[in-house]
């Protein structure tokens, strides 16, 4: 297959099944160089599944492609070379410093200058203080920043980042994010899995998982438009009795509280607002609001129950 | 093993070294077993051997002497397997551990019977092994006058009262006073050894999968051999620190004679070593996890204690029990120790058994290299 120079992703119809059961089931993607690319769905939906493909730690079942320009099939040892794979639970060594785990890296992938390059690397994250600590001594956001900088150490052209963030507190998930798209900015390419809606909205595309199949993708807008859903906002008192007399009319197809607001969403504009027209009363404030990514997944997600389980 | 880089393998060795370093435990544990191990084991061990090797040089063509050679040959205790012409093969024999004993029947056996006096009759016993030597000389005498009981009438009958008809004399070389722990102390080292390294590096795989750095570890270019020769090197240093510990105890608290080039020893440790850590390798690649791990670390090391010669004489033992103990390292890595410290053997000598050893090394290395499971499938 013939694949664009700027596709540093680029696979079609990958498959993993674990005992009989489809866990990525035809998953296509394209990755444009440079571009951070948010991968969200539910829990063992396959996002790990389908990264560890894409690095060379699983052997798809069907499907094929290329990742940097290397068959995903044949070309595992040169994938490994250029790829930065972050796991999703810590996997460097406890028992080791954050300088040493560094340098172990740094052997690995014969990085020229090491002694250099692992110090611009400390210095970089902001981890020069705290070298000599062992890596198991350290929290989260500690541990999330050393294994970005081990796994951006032998200067890769591509990140895989599974859930990176997952309790990482919020101040420490802003800087993080801001590294990254420092990063990108270089013309480094990430993909990213994540269960945070405002990390979603930072990435330059997504695509969305569930039952290990793609469901949505694109630009943020993109996908909210193709979702095609209205959505209503009410706020005012009781409204939790709403959502009981409205769940289970036609044209309503979710209702899911925000705050101290409900949002009601469908795929029927008409049939909505007929539904609301029956339940309204003048204590409330009803507001038709533009459906948000979160309405959007939930509805995704609401879907591919009803469709594969 | 093509495209093995130094970078790499040396990255491996240098992160061992350091979780080594603090792991205190399992260091304390390197140090502490071969000191407790020299304690339990530091007495002797009692046995019940037989069909102990034998060789036979006699001078003697009498019907006495054929009547105790047919004895021999009939007896559970002795299997006799050559016989030697002249001394020196005798004691080559003896040397290299082909035999157990050689019994000497001197030229003049039947005619000083029929003269109603006792011959003498002597046996080289290879004493490194004393719970083997130890019963031979009954076990000669109870022969002798089985044998002879029938010819010795008439006027040779008095000889039967005078505590038996032959006069037995053994001669232990390498041990003469058969004191066990000449034995047992030199073997520990091989025992100890085993247990150790193979556990090492039995965890050293299934640790890095479930602390989940494996994963990492997998998604880097590095290669098996590359892992696995890192991993061995750094307890290559931790064996020869056990080596030295036991020889130190040999030399000074059991004053176990040292014959041999102790050079040679360290050198030929060095092929025993790797070969238990390759084995304990191995078994990590098949292990689903730590406890596996030591459960198949002990199922090795329990035939290699007593299968090895360790706990019972090698020679006495079923053939079925030979066969397997001859696979283990243990069994031709005690030879090889007991051979060098108490008999003075060179590299010529304890060859036959050097090459099992590396056999075993480069088997089981292979067997890691492709059990090494380079993706998560
Ligand atoms: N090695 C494996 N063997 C069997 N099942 C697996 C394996 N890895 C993952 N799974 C299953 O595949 C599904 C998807 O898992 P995963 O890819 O980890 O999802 P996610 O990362 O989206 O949470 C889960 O149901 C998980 O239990
Ligand atoms: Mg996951």
């Amino acid at each position: 297959m013939s694949s664009s120079p700027e596709h540093v992703i680029d696979v079609t119809g990958v498959t993993k099944t674990f005992s009989g059961r489809k866990v990525v089931d035809a998953i296509d993607l394209q990755v444009t160089r440079g571009e951070i690319y948010g991968f969200l769905g539910p829990n063992g939906s396959g996002k790990t599944t389908f990264i560890r493909m894409l690095c060379g730690l699983l052997t798809p079942d069907a499907g094929s492609g290329t990742c940097l320009g290397h068959d995903v099939r044949t070309g595992q040892r040169a994938i490994k070379r250029e790829v930065g794979y972050m796991t999703q639970k810590f996997s460097y060594y406890e028992d080791l410093t954050i300088r040493e785990n560094l340098d172990f890296v740094a052997r690995i992938y014969d990085v020229p200058d090491r002694a250099a390059t692992v110090e611009k690397s400390l210095e970089r994250l902001g981890l020069q203080h705290r070298r000599h600590q062992l890596a198991g001594q350290l929290s989260g956001g500690w541990k999330q920043r050393l294994a970005l900088a081990a796994c951006l150490i032998h200067q890769p052209r591509l990140l895989l980042l599974d859930e990176p963030t997952a309790g990482v507190d919020p101040k420490a998930r802003r800087d993080f994010w801001e590294e990254l798209h420092r990063l990108a900015a270089e013309g480094l390419t990430v993909l990213i899995t994540t269960h945070y809606m405002d990390e979603a909205e930072r990435c330059h595309r997504l695509a969305y998982i569930a039952y290990g199949r793609l469901l949505a993708r694109g630009t943020v807008s993109e996908v909210v438009a193709t979702a095609r859903l209205t959505t209503w906002s009410v706020t005012g008192p009781e409204i939790r009795g709403i959502a009981e007399r409205l769940r289970d009319r036609a044209g309503v197809d979710q209702v899911v509280p925000f705050g101290t607001s409900l949002h009601v969403s469908g795929h029927d504009a008409a049939q909505l607002e007929l539904a609301i027209a029956a339940v309204r009363e003048p204590r409330h404030e009803w507001v038709r609001i533009n459906s948000g990514l979160e309405d959007v997944f939930i509805s995704l997600m609401d879907q591919a129950k009803d469709n594969f389980s | 093993m093509h495209h093995f880089t130094f970078h790499r393998f040396w990255a491996v060795v240098l992160k061992e070294f350091v979780q080594m370093k603090r792991d205190r435990t399992t260091f304390a544990m390197m140090i502490g077993i071969p000191l407790v191990q020299l304690m339990v084991f530091g007495f002797a061990i009692n046995s019940d051997p037989r069909h102990l090797p034998t060789a036979l040089r006699s001078a003697d063509q009498g019907p006495f002497a054929r009547s105790f050679i047919e004895a021999l040959r009939r007896s559970d205790y002795f299997t006799l397997v050559r016989e030697a012409d002249t001394e020196a093969e005798a004691a080559q024999m003896l040397q290299l551990g082909e035999v157990q004993f050689v019994i000497n029947i001197p030229e003049d056996f039947t005619r000083r019977l029929l003269r109603g006096e006792r011959p003498s009759v002597l046996i080289e016993a290879d004493a490194t092994d004393p719970a083997a030597t130890g019963p031979a000389l009954a076990a000669a005498r109870a022969l002798a006058d089985a044998a002879l009981d029938h010819d010795l009438t008439g006027p040779l009958a008095a000889l039967r009262s005078r505590g038996g008809a032959v006069d037995f004399r053994i001669h232990a070389l390498y041990n003469p006073e058969n004191i066990t722990q000449y034995n047992v102390v030199p073997g520990l080292m091989g025992v100890v050894l085993t247990m150790t390294m193979i556990i090492i590096t039995a965890l050293a795989i299934t640790r890095e999968r479930e602390r989940g750095t494996m994963e990492n570890l997998l998604a880097t270019p590095i290669r098996p051999f590359e892992v696995m020769a890192g991993k061995i090197l750094p307890y290559i240093t931790v064996g020869y620190i056990q080596v030295t510990l036991i020889l130190v105890a040999a030399r000074w608290i059991f004053h176990v004679p040292m014959v041999g080039s102790l050079p040679l020893l360290y050198l030929v440790s060095l092929a025993f070593i790797a070969a238990n850590l390759a084995m304990g390798i191995t078994f990590s690649t098949l292990a689903k996890n730590q406890l596996q791990a030591i459960q198949m670390a002990f199922f090795f090391f329990l035939p290699s204690i007593l299968l090895s010669g360790f706990m019972f004489p090698f020679r006495g033992m079923p053939d079925w029990a030979q066969v397997i103990g001859s696979v283990l390292p243990l069994t031709h890595f005690l030879r090889i120790v007991r051979g060098v410290l108490l008999k003075g053997n060179g590299l010529a000598e304890i060859w036959p058994e050097l090459w099992p050893i590396a056999l075993f090394l480069a088997v089981a290395m292979a067997v890691a290299v492709k059990r090494y499971r380079q993706t998560l499938d």
